[in-house]
Formats: C-alpha cells, sequence, structure tokens
C-alpha cells in the first residue's frame, strides 16, 4: 500500500459499539491517522463513500438503505470488513427474525405501552425493513471478520497493524476468544 | 392429569427403576408415554428423589427428541423423513393427513388430541412411507391407507383397535449368506465356551479376523481382550441397537428375527469377559421390538441360558436388561450411547479413557453392534475357518446390506465382504442408477463410475445402509436432506459441528435457489474441512461428507446452478421488502432495491 491508506467505516443495523471500541485504540488514534487517511465515517461526518482501501462494517443488514450503503462500501472499498457480532451474525437486531415484521411493528406502534394514535409508520423518508435481518456476508462479499461484541480495541489495533504491514492478520487466542 | 397423579406415577417408576439416577431416562420416557409429556410437577419430584438440579432433569428432556415438556396430542403422529421415505410419498402423505383433518403439520391440534411432524430416519425404507403413532410403527403408508387413518382419528379410534396389518413389519431378507443360512442352536455358544474356555475361544475369535459390523470395523477379539484385561471391576456389555444411520435397518430384521442369537452373543461376551450385567440399548424408534425382546430374554431365563448359574455353571451369571433410546442419532456413537445409558444427554465422551477400560458408570465395558454379536456367537459354534470361507483377507465373513431407494426389491442382502457395488445393484434389480449412498448420510456417495468398487473395510466400508437413486432422482434433494438431518442431529456440544452444519445447510439452500456463485463451493469445502479435522466425534467429522462429495464427484449438480458473477447474495433483496411494502403500501421508488451482487 503507497501513500496513505484510505479507510471508511459505517454502522448499520448495530449500536455504534464497535464504533466505540475502535476509538478506544486511544493515543494510538494518532499514530494510525499518520498512515491512514479517512473517508466517509462518523468521524469525518462525509456522507458519501469514495474509492477506498479498506472498509469497516458494523452491524447487521436490516434495510433497505443498509443495502444499499453496504453495496456502496463494496463498489469502493478493495477490502472489506465485517466488525463484530451484529454484522458477523445479525446480532441482538436479529432477535426479532423469530418473530413476523408486522408482529414487531405491532408491538411496538400499536400495542405499545403509552402510545398515542397508533400506527405503523410509513414516510418516504424512512428506510423501510427487511422481512429478517442478515449478516451482512449474505449480501456481499467480505474479506475478514472481526468477532467481538465488540472487538476490543486491542484486536482492532493489531488488525489494521498487520493489515498495513501487509502481513497476514493473526490474532493471539485472547484477542478474539471470549471464554 | 393432575400433579398428584403425576407425582404419583413418578413415585411408581423410581420404585420400579430402584430411583437410581442412571435410569432418570428410563423413568422420563415412561412418564412421556403415560402422560404424553413431562409436568413441571415430575420434574421437580424426579429431581428432588434422584437427588439431581432440576436443570439436570430438564437438560436430559431438552436433548431428546421424543421427550417433550409440552402435551403432545394422545395422536401423536412423526412421518419418517429420510429421502428414502420422501421418495415413497412419504411428504405428500403427511400433506394429505393434515389436510383431511385439517392441521397443519408440526402443529399440535387440541380438538383432535393430534400432534403432526416429521421425525429422522425410522429405519423402515423398505416398507415405507412410514411414520411412528405413539411411538409404535406404522409401514406401507398408501394413500387409501392415509385416508383409512384419517378417518380413525376422526373418529377417536383408540390406537391399539386399528388394524392390526397397519403395523405390520416384514424381514424381507432377500439374500442369505453363512450368517442367516446356518442354524445356531439355542446355548451352542455357551457350550462351546464351556468346552474350550475363554482364551481359546478369544484366540478363535481372533483368527476369524472378525470387526465391529456397526462401521468402525474395530477388531471384535481385541476389544473383548482389552476389556477382560482392564484393572476396573464388574464389567458391562451393552449392545448397540441404536440404529440410527438414515437407511439401515438391519439390526431391525436380527432383534425381531433373531434376537435369541443376539443374546447368545451377548452372554458369550460377558463369560468371556467376566460380566454379570448386561444391556440392550434399543432405539425408541423401535420401540415395537421391547416386549417381544422382553419375552425372548424370559425365554432364555427360562431355559437356564440367562440370568444366574447358566447351563448350570454357578460361574456364569448374566443377565440383560433393555433401555430405550428416545430420538437421538447421536447415541449410536458409542461413548454417547454410555451417557444415555447413564441417563443423561447423549454427548459423547473425551476418549481415551476407551469404553474398554472406563465406560458404564466408570466400568469396563464392551458395546458391540447386534450384528458384531450375533457373528461372535456363530464364530464361537462354528469355529473361525467357517467363518473365513467368505470375505477378503482384511474384511472376513459377510455383511448385511440394508438396500432401498429406487430398486425393484429393496430388503435385507446379506453379501461376502469384496461383493461390487454393481453386483448388489444388479441382484437388487435397480436400474439406470444414478448414485448410491453407502453407509448412510455420513457415508460415502459413489457415482456409476465406481460401481466396480467393493464392500470392504478398506474399500467401500459400511455399518449397512445402501441406498440407491436413479436418473430420476435430483441428488442434491438427497444432499439437502442429509444435511438438514445433520443440522437437527448435532448434539451442539462443539463448535465446529453445531454451527458448521447449519453454515453448509444455508449454503446448500443458496446453491439450491440459484443464488450461489464459485466463491460458494469454495466456503462450503472450507467449512467442511474445518469440520472433518476439528469436529468432537465422528458425527462431527463426516456431516459434510454428502456435500464433499458430490461436489467432487457431480460437479455438474452444482455448477449448473451457480451465477458466474464472482459474488450473489443469500437472498432475494427486493422480495426482502415485500411485507414492509405491504403493510405501509408503499409504492415510491424508495421502497424497491436492486437485487444481485456487486
Amino acid at each position: 500500500m503507497s501513500g496513505k491508506v484510505k479507510v471508511a467505516t459505517t454502522s448499520l443495523a448495530g449500536c455504534f459499539g464497535c464504533h466505540m471500541s475502535f476509538l478506544d485504540i486511544d493515543e494510538r488514534l494518532i499514530a494510525l491517522s499518520e498512515l491512514v487517511e479517512f473517508d466517509r465515517t462518523p468521524i469525518t461526518d462525509i456522507k458519501e463513500v469514495g474509492p477506498c482501501d479498506i472498509g469497516l462494517i458494523e452491524g447487521g443488514v436490516c434495510n433497505a438503505e443498509n443495502v444499499e450503503v453496504l453495496k456502496e462500501f463494496r463498489r469502493n472499498c478493495r477490502i472489506l470488513v465485517a466488525m463484530g457480532a451484529c454484522a458477523i451474525n445479525g446480532g441482538i437486531p436479529a432477535m426479532r427474525n423469530s418473530f413476523d415484521l408486522k408482529e414487531c411493528l405491532e408491538e411496538s406502534y400499536v400495542h405499545g405501552v403509552g402510545v398515542e394514535d397508533p400506527q405503523i409508520p410509513s414516510d418516504t423518508e424512512i428506510p423501510l425493513l427487511l422481512n429478517k435481518v442478515h449478516p451482512i456476508h449474505e449480501v456481499v462479499k467480505i474479506d475478514y471478520f472481526l468477532p467481538g461484541c465488540p472487538p476490543p480495541a486491542d484486536t482492532i489495533w493489531t488488525f489494521f497493524e498487520q493489515l498495513l504491514n501487509n502481513q497476514p492478520v493473526e490474532f493471539t487466542y485472547r484477542q478474539i476468544h471470549y471464554d | 392429569m393432575s400433579a398428584q397423579t403425576a407425582t404419583e406415577l413418578s413415585d411408581l417408576l423410581l420404585k420400579q427403576w430402584n430411583r437410581d439416577p442412571a435410569n432418570l431416562l428410563q423413568i422420563l420416557i415412561a412418564l412421556q408415554r403415560d402422560l404424553n409429556h413431562i409436568p413441571n410437577e415430575a420434574i421437580r419430584y424426579l429431581a428432588s428423589e434422584l437427588s439431581l438440579p432440576q436443570s439436570v432433569v430438564e437438560g436430559v428432556i431438552g436433548f431428546y427428541t421424543f421427550l417433550h415438556r409440552q402435551p403432545r396430542g394422545h395422536y401423536d403422529l412423526l412421518f419418517s423423513d429420510n429421502i428414502t421415505d420422501q421418495m415413497q410419498g412419504s411428504r405428500d402423505r403427511a400433506q394429505q393427513l393434515a389436510t383431511a383433518l385439517n392441521v397443519d403439520l408440526g402443529a399440535t391440534s387440541e380438538d383432535l388430541g393430534l400432534s403432526l411432524g416429521y421425525t429422522s430416519c425410522i429405519g423402515m425404507p423398505d416398507q415405507g412411507p412410514a411414520a411412528l403413532i405413539n411411538g409404535k410403527t406404522l409401514t406401507r403408508l398408501s394413500k387409501e391407507r392415509m385416508d383409512q387413518i384419517a378417518d380413525l382419528i376422526k373418529q377417536q379410534t383408540p390406537v391399539d383397535q386399528w388394524p392390526e396389518e397397519f403395523f405390520t413389519v416384514e424381514d424381507n431378507i432377500r439374500r442369505r449368506d453363512i450368517l442367516l443360512d446356518t442354524v445356531l442352536d439355542k446355548g451352542a455358544a455357551l457350550t462351546s465356551y464351556l468346552s474350550q474356555g475363554p482364551d481359546k475361544l478369544l484366540d478363535e475369535i481372533e483368527r476369524s479376523g472378525l470387526r465391529g459390523r456397526g462401521g468402525a470395523g474395530f477388531k471384535t477379539a481385541l476389544k473383548w481382550r482389552f476389556c477382560r484385561e482392564a484393572k476396573g471391576e464388574d464389567p458391562v456389555v451393552v449392545c448397540n441397537a441404536d440404529e440410527g444411520e438414515p437407511g439401515t435397518f438391519k439390526d431391525r430384521v436380527l432383534l425381531q428375527s433373531y434376537a435369541d442369537r443376539l443374546i447368545e452373543g451377548m452372554t458369550l461376551c460377558a463369560a468371556i469377559i467376566g460380566a454379570s450385567q448386561g444391556f440392550i440399548y434399543l432405539r425408541g424408534e423401535y420401540r415395537y421390538l421391547l416386549e417381544p425382546l422382553q419375552q425372548e430374554l424370559q425365554k432364555r431365563r427360562d431355559s437356564g441360558l440367562l440370568g444366574s448359574t447358566i447351563q448350570g455353571h454357578a460361574s456364569l451369571d448374566f443377565d440383560i436388561e433393555i433401555h430405550l433410546g428416545a430420538g437421538a442419532y447421536i447415541c449410536g456413537e458409542e461413548s454417547a450411547l454410555i451417557e444415555s445409558l447413564e441417563g443423561k444427554r447423549g454427548i459423547p465422551r473425551i476418549r481415551p479413557p476407551f469404553p474398554v477400560t472406563q465406560g458404564y458408570l466408570g466400568r469396563p465395558t464392551v458395546v458391540n453392534n447386534v450384528e458384531t454379536f450375533i457373528a461372535a456367537a456363530m464364530i464361537a459354534d462354528n469355529g473361525a475357518d467357517w467363518f473365513r470361507s467368505r470375505g477378503t483377507s482384511e474384511s472376513t465373513g459377510t455383511k448385511l446390506l440394508s438396500i432401498s431407494g429406487d430398486c425393484a426389491r429393496p430388503g435385507i442382502y446379506e453379501y461376502p465382504f469384496g461383493t461390487s457395488i454393481q453386483t448388489i445393484l444388479d441382484d437388487c434389480d435397480a436400474t439406470n442408477t444414478q448414485a448410491v449412498q453407502v453407509a448412510g448420510p455420513a457415508g460415502m456417495t459413489l457415482p456409476a463410475s465406481e460401481f466396480n468398487r467393493v464392500i470392504a473395510f478398506d474399500d467401500v466400508p459400511t455399518g449397512g445402509s445402501f441406498m440407491v437413486f436413479d436418473h430420476s432422482r435430483n441428488m442434491l434433494e438427497a444432499v439437502q436432506n442429509f444435511a438438514d438431518f445433520f443440522v437437527h442431529e448435532s448434539c451442539g456440544f462443539c463448535t465446529p459441528c453445531r454451527v458448521g452444519t447449519s453454515l453448509l445447510k444455508k449454503r446448500l439452500e443458496k446453491v439450491i435457489a440459484g443464488h450461489a456463485t464459485g466463491m460458494d463451493l469454495e466456503k462450503m469445502i472450507e467449512i467442511g474441512h474445518l469440520m472433518k479435522t476439528s469436529s468432537h466425534c465422528g458425527l462431527g467429522t463426516t456431516a459434510a461428507n454428502p456435500i464433499l462429495d458430490t461436489i467432487e464427484k457431480f460437479p455438474l449438480l452444482y455448477d449448473e446452478r451457480l451465477k458466474t458473477t464472482s459474488f450473489e447474495p443469500a437472498f432475494d433483496l427486493n422480495k426482502a421488502l415485500d411485507e414492509a411494502r405491504e403493510i405501509t403500501g408503499r409504492t415510491d421508488p424508495g421502497a424497491y432495491v436492486e437485487g444481485g451482487g456487486v
């Protein structure tokens, strides 16, 4: 990789916990910023992803917008990474998969405690929900999977260190096992 | 059923089973049978009486498919769902019944007291479609018979008043060789033991080259010798009659028509290793054989061939108890079977120690297949040379095959080891054969180019399952049936198997739906090899076989369904918005996404 490596990140159906964990690399962020340039991320607030070397995806795919964003990342990123449990397996948001979409929406917007004027929202501004929540590798090809809820800062740092130095990505047992 | 009676019944069963925690599974099976479920009162009572945590009792119930915490209907009907049953129309019959009675498959109808569902192969593929009703085996479920059954359920006729022919199980023995053709007089093997003594007889069995008939092929004499020489006290003889490999039914025939020889073989083993206690672990699907087997045991006791002082010798003191399984394929694995015998969840043990040194309750234990015990008894009577007159040098004797699928004469065939697949296909009148699945889903898928291979431990080893597929079949349906089977039967203990089986099933569905690319096949091969090398037991190491075999030997099956793009989503992206579009009524451009891969 010559020059500064371009990195983009996004959170789909996630909780931003993986991004918070990323920030937990603390002062190493400075070292990282020497090596990489951030494209679309919540940090830069750039809205459209451009051609990048690495894309980090947090969260699974739960709605139409997630599909579009994920595909856009795949089109633009040379290496795409599933970061954290939700991106890899669907995680907590996928717990709705054992119910029909209608049941879920009615539980929140019709039968929910304290709901006034109960109705299921329908507005072109709101992305439509998919029938089920999916892990991202079911929608696009993924090159690396970083397990954890969230993956610890050290794991994320090791990943960058090895990838940027063109080394095979390898972790010690404790970095990716949580038992 | 009130709380009091559930407790009373539990109390009765505890007495019958000696208040022994090792008999917990047997007590639970009896409760399920009488109460259609295991009520919480019974769980609490058993836990406290057996000094077990309640979670252990619940854990055992949760493990076995035939145990339930919610009441099943008083008609509990499970259709055998092996691919060979499906090929005989089992799914159509199940649907026919569901429609006739207006109930959902997989659900329980309160009005009719009917639970309807599917279960893994129940060992009747030569006379299917087959099903279990309250644990009893129904065979040859034709459309007409299905109509009759629908009427019987509508009229709420108790199952024991249904026509007897519904429950007829035929042997269908089509080819006999030395094992089935030679007569064994009652007690002849024991007489031989008494005249020759244990050492000489063990040598004779060793010389015969007899290897385990369950599939793994361990030398029987060596196993018995290890157990005989093991340090522990009070060895145990266990017969593995948990014939769960889909497409296998030869042990069922042996248990039904040759039980006396089995008991003789077990008694012989007991005499050699010095055991006084024996078990037959009978798969729950063969529940109908329980009473006949108990009668056989009693007959042997009455003739002085079982119990204390066998044939008048005080040193020969051996009896056999039958334990039932409850719908768990994994319990065919010997260490899982021992766990199950001890009343626990059937999770395979870490080996070593092997059962021969530490098996049932830590005692030295011989576990052998039904066919192995019978062969050992016959060798004791007829000698090693008689046995070696058939087979090859490494695979001596004969093997019983259970043949089903696309052939005119399904049933039991006894062949000398070394017989070619083609010879077998010719004998059972199989024509236009596309593939043969030998040794069940965990075995090998053989294309026509390999029909010259032979049944033998060093070529095509098998526990006895032999399923034939002609060219009218879509082999991917069989592969999918096997993949579903392994997902259901994985015990869940180790991650490579628990997760790997599900990952393979999903990828295979992607192939079948036409969404897969070459990359998906690569992933399947990678996952399959990972399972082979890192699973805890044989189930996990073999579960990927049907997929790996067919990718290698039937590449067209996959290639013609693959997209040429580098990646395709696992599901139809736009269709996945159907429900939301219907709920909101939206039709604007934002309510649609483009399908396909990037």
